[in-house]
């Protein structure tokens, strides 16, 4: 294992199955430490359903889902925390999660496992500050004292929340949405909906931000402006990012690491280039057996 | 206004059509007339021989056809045009009248405040002979509803979970107090925060079986709670008398001086004459008080991270979890402090009425509260208050209405047209503000200025 480069994430043999339907076949990847993983794939593949799992949304069949805090040293206790059977274990700073056996909103809360949604969920009747505010809302509810601070001695409370404030004003400058902080979400145009759930996510000081296609919907500019987001959270935060999108101008740009999936099953995984000129992602993507692919390349003019 | 509109510019079609008018009227008649023929015209009557008669009522059958169709008339001549007219060139917003609406939602609360304050006194000065009816009657009974209405906008206006059986925790605050105090002879304010705390219990019992389900189902197994409690009350008749309620159930003190003729009576302690005044007084200064608590917690809790994560949750559950929310103990939460508020207005209720019975705790009951908070506007505190005044005061107010008698005649009784007309308030109501009166969302915090978000984004819950 690579100090440098040590996974926060490791997924290994998830299978989830729907009745009879498989969704994923045994699927295993890991996704390193500051890099940017994308997941990729036809429609229908199955990346939804690896994010839902990872984050607790659902409950894999089988496999463990393992995520790390801290340097990575501490995966060699992973085989100990397994077999233990809880939930996590620390050492020191460092941490290791077995994110299949948690609630989803323990993965966010204690795993620090972030995510936005393909159909954007913000909350649309309160206003765009107010969504960051709920996003820091586990924080802000140990500093209410679990409420009763908040209600009897508001002035402790008070300075606790100014940093919650200031928190939320760095993130909503940094999207750009500012200006717009006291309108209701809801009321945003689609990329700044998109931006805001992004913002929100990072409120929750994620080690891994899941993004299910940021850029669905988004024009050139806005997708160039997104990269230039993602790669601002790798550069100055402690966060990993796993990301699942189809614009491959985004994907091809930022993505360290590429995982490509079809019908449930890991078909390429690999750095950026090594998996555009995969033979087995591009007939997967022109719907074709492998064998075909030079026949209907020629065809299409590739 | 309508000088400067050239005439070219109004359609045809915008001014008064008189055929069609009239057409319209004759046709409008003609069904008027057919439908009320058999309805009004005719009405069967028992002689003396017990032998049924048809009577003819065609002067009334005449008037009420002959309104109809005036109602028609006027209508499609007047009313018509002038609202097409008015969709093609909507007036400018009026400097003066936008000046005074702001004016008004600026002052409205704390002239409400203080005329809630001095409303006794003023009762007292207007009218010394029907005082205590009109502080027991409006002013206590209205504001036992405003604090239900609060109470009730926690669980379905903020967190938006439908609860058709808010009634059942209003009921266990009633019993709670009741009970212990004829029991073990507590005063009023321990039993209080006690009554309190044990409806805050069921509603926590109420919310565990519900934590998994949204919108019908919900109500419905809400509905049924309401129910259970209500049954067991009428049931178990060795612990709560079942039908014939608990009666003689201690009134409150202040601070252990009672409110009687006796020699250590409030009246007697302070040196007045006694009058029956002074307790009723005192219970609306209660009642009053609790409100205002009731208020100032929600208001306190809505800045606060789980007043937050209530709201968030009615805009989206599974967002909520993706930001690491417990959505569970957050729908408990609400569903508990709901239910005390609940708690503290039946003990109050138990201790003013000094009689309790399964009766005060129909299904009926929930849906009054239900229907004060929704035509509030779900989440609005003042918009619940003037909801509660307009329900609870209004029911009041048409069993005054003995002036229609001298129109309609002696047999006239209007209170029994109070829920025809109520009904039909609520329903014009529903379609001027089909969010409510305060249909627009203030929001709990605001980075630069506070800005007041529409309706149409706020989402209802699951409900």
């Amino acid at each position: 294992m690579n100090a440098a480069k040590a996974p926060v994430l490791r997924v290994e043999h998830l299978t989830m199955r729907f009745g009879g339907l498989v969704a994923i076949d045994d699927l295993s990847f890991s996704a390193a430490r500051g890099d940017i993983t994308a997941l990729i794939g036809p429609n229908g593949a199955g990346k939804t359903t690896v994010f839902n799992c990872i984050t607790g949304f659902y409950k894999p069949t089988e496999g463990r889902i393992a995520l790390a805090h801290g340097d990575g040293a501490i995966w060699d206790e992973v085989e100990t925390l397994t077999d233990r059977g809880t939930r996590s274990l620390a050492r020191g700073s460092d941490a290791l999660f077995l994110l299949e056996r948690m609630p989803d909103y323990l993965v966010t809360q204690q795993a620090r496992v972030a995510r936005t949604f393909q159909n954007i969920r913000l909350f649309s009747g309160m206003t765009v500050f107010e969504n960051m505010l709920v996003a820091q809302h586990n924080m802000l509810m140990v500093a209410s004292g679990y409420t009763f601070l908040g209600v009897f001695a508001p002035h402790i409370y008070g300075r606790h929340e100014k940093t919650a404030v200031e928190k939320a004003e760095h993130w909503l400058e940094k999207t750009h949405l500012i200006d717009r902080a006291d309108d209701p979400a809801g009321d945003l145009p689609y990329g700044a909906q998109r931006r805001l759930e992004i913002a929100r996510a990072m409120c929750t000081d994620p080690v891994l931000l899941c993004l299910d296609e940021p850029a669905a919907g988004l024009n050139p500019r806005e997708s160039q402006q997104l990269n230039e987001l993602l790669l601002s959270i790798r550069q100055d935060h402690a966060t990993s990012i796993l990301l699942i999108e189809h614009d491959m101008s985004v994907v091809m740009q930022i993505s360290d690491h590429v995982v490509v999936l079809d019908y449930g099953v890991k078909i390429s995984d690999g750095t950026s280039e090594a998996v555009r000129n995969d033979q087995k992602v591009i007939a997967a993507y022109l719907g074709v057996e492998d064998e075909e692919v030079a026949k209907v390349e020629a065809e299409v003019g590739l | 206004m309508a000088a400067a509109v050239p005439d070219i510019a109004v359609p045809h079609d915008v001014r008064p059509n008189f055929a069609r008018a009239l057409r319209d009227g004759a046709i409008t008649a003609a069904i008027a007339f057919a439908l009320l023929l058999p309805l009004i015209g005719f009405k069967t009557v028992q002689n003396m021989r017990n032998e049924l008669e048809l009577e003819t009522r065609f002067p009334l059958l005449l008037t009420i056809v002959a309104i109809i169709t005036a109602a028609r008339f006027f209508g499609l001549l007047v009313i018509e045009p002038w609202r097409e007219r008015r969709a093609l060139h909507p007036p400018a917003p009026n400097a003066t009248l936008t000046a005074a609406k702001s004016a008004f939602a600026n002052w409205f609360t704390p002239f409400a405040i203080g005329f809630v304050a001095v409303y006794p006194i003023l009762v007292m000065l207007l009218v010394p002979q029907g005082a205590l009816k009109w502080i027991d009657n409006f002013g206590i009974q209205i504001l036992i509803y405003v604090m239900l209405g609060w109470g009730l906008n926690i669980v379905v206006g903020l967190a938006g979970l439908l609860d058709l059986g808010y009634v059942a925790f209003y009921a266990v605050g009633a019993y709670s107090y009741s009970l212990l105090a004829k029991e073990f002879g507590l005063s009023f304010w321990i039993l209080l925060p006690l009554a309190g705390c044990l409806s805050a219990f069921w509603g926590i019992l109420l919310g565990f079986p519900v934590l998994r389900l949204r919108g019908d189902y919900l109500a419905i197994v809400t509905l049924a709670f309401g129910e259970i409690i209500r049954l067991i009350l009428i049931n178990w008749v060795s612990f709560t008398g079942g039908y014939a309620g608990i009666s003689g159930i201690p009134r409150p003190t202040v601070f252990g001086i009672p409110f009687n003729a006796n020699e250590d009576g409030f009246a007697a302690t302070f040196g007045l004459e006694f009058s029956p005044i002074h307790r009723t007084l005192f219970l609306y200064y209660v009642i009053l008080a609790l409100a205002m608590v009731t208020a100032y917690v929600t208001i306190r809790l809505r800045q606060l991270p789980v007043g937050r994560a209530w709201e968030a949750l009615r805009e989206d559950e599974i967002a909520c979890r993706s930001l690491g929310i417990n959505t569970t103990s957050t729908k408990l939460t609400a569903f508990a402090m709901g239910a005390m508020f609940a708690g503290f207005a039946g003990s109050f209720f138990a201790a003013r009425q000094g009689f309790i019975s399964p009766e005060s705790f129909t299904f009926l009951e929930s849906a009054t509260i239900l229907s004060i908070v929704v035509l509030g506007g779900m989440g609005s505190m003042i918009g619940v208050a003037v909801a509660a005044v307009a329900m609870i005061g209004g029911t009041e107010i048409m069993r005054e209405l003995d002036f229609l008698k001298y129109i309609f005649g002696a047999d006239f009784d209007p209170t029994q047209y109070r829920m025809l007309l109520f009904g039909f308030a609520m329903v014009l109501i529903m379609i001027w503000k089909p969010r409510g009166l305060v249909g627009t969302r203030e929001p709990s915090a605001f980075l630069r200025e506070r800005r007041t978000i529409l309706g149409s984004f706020v989402k209802e819950g699951h409900g």
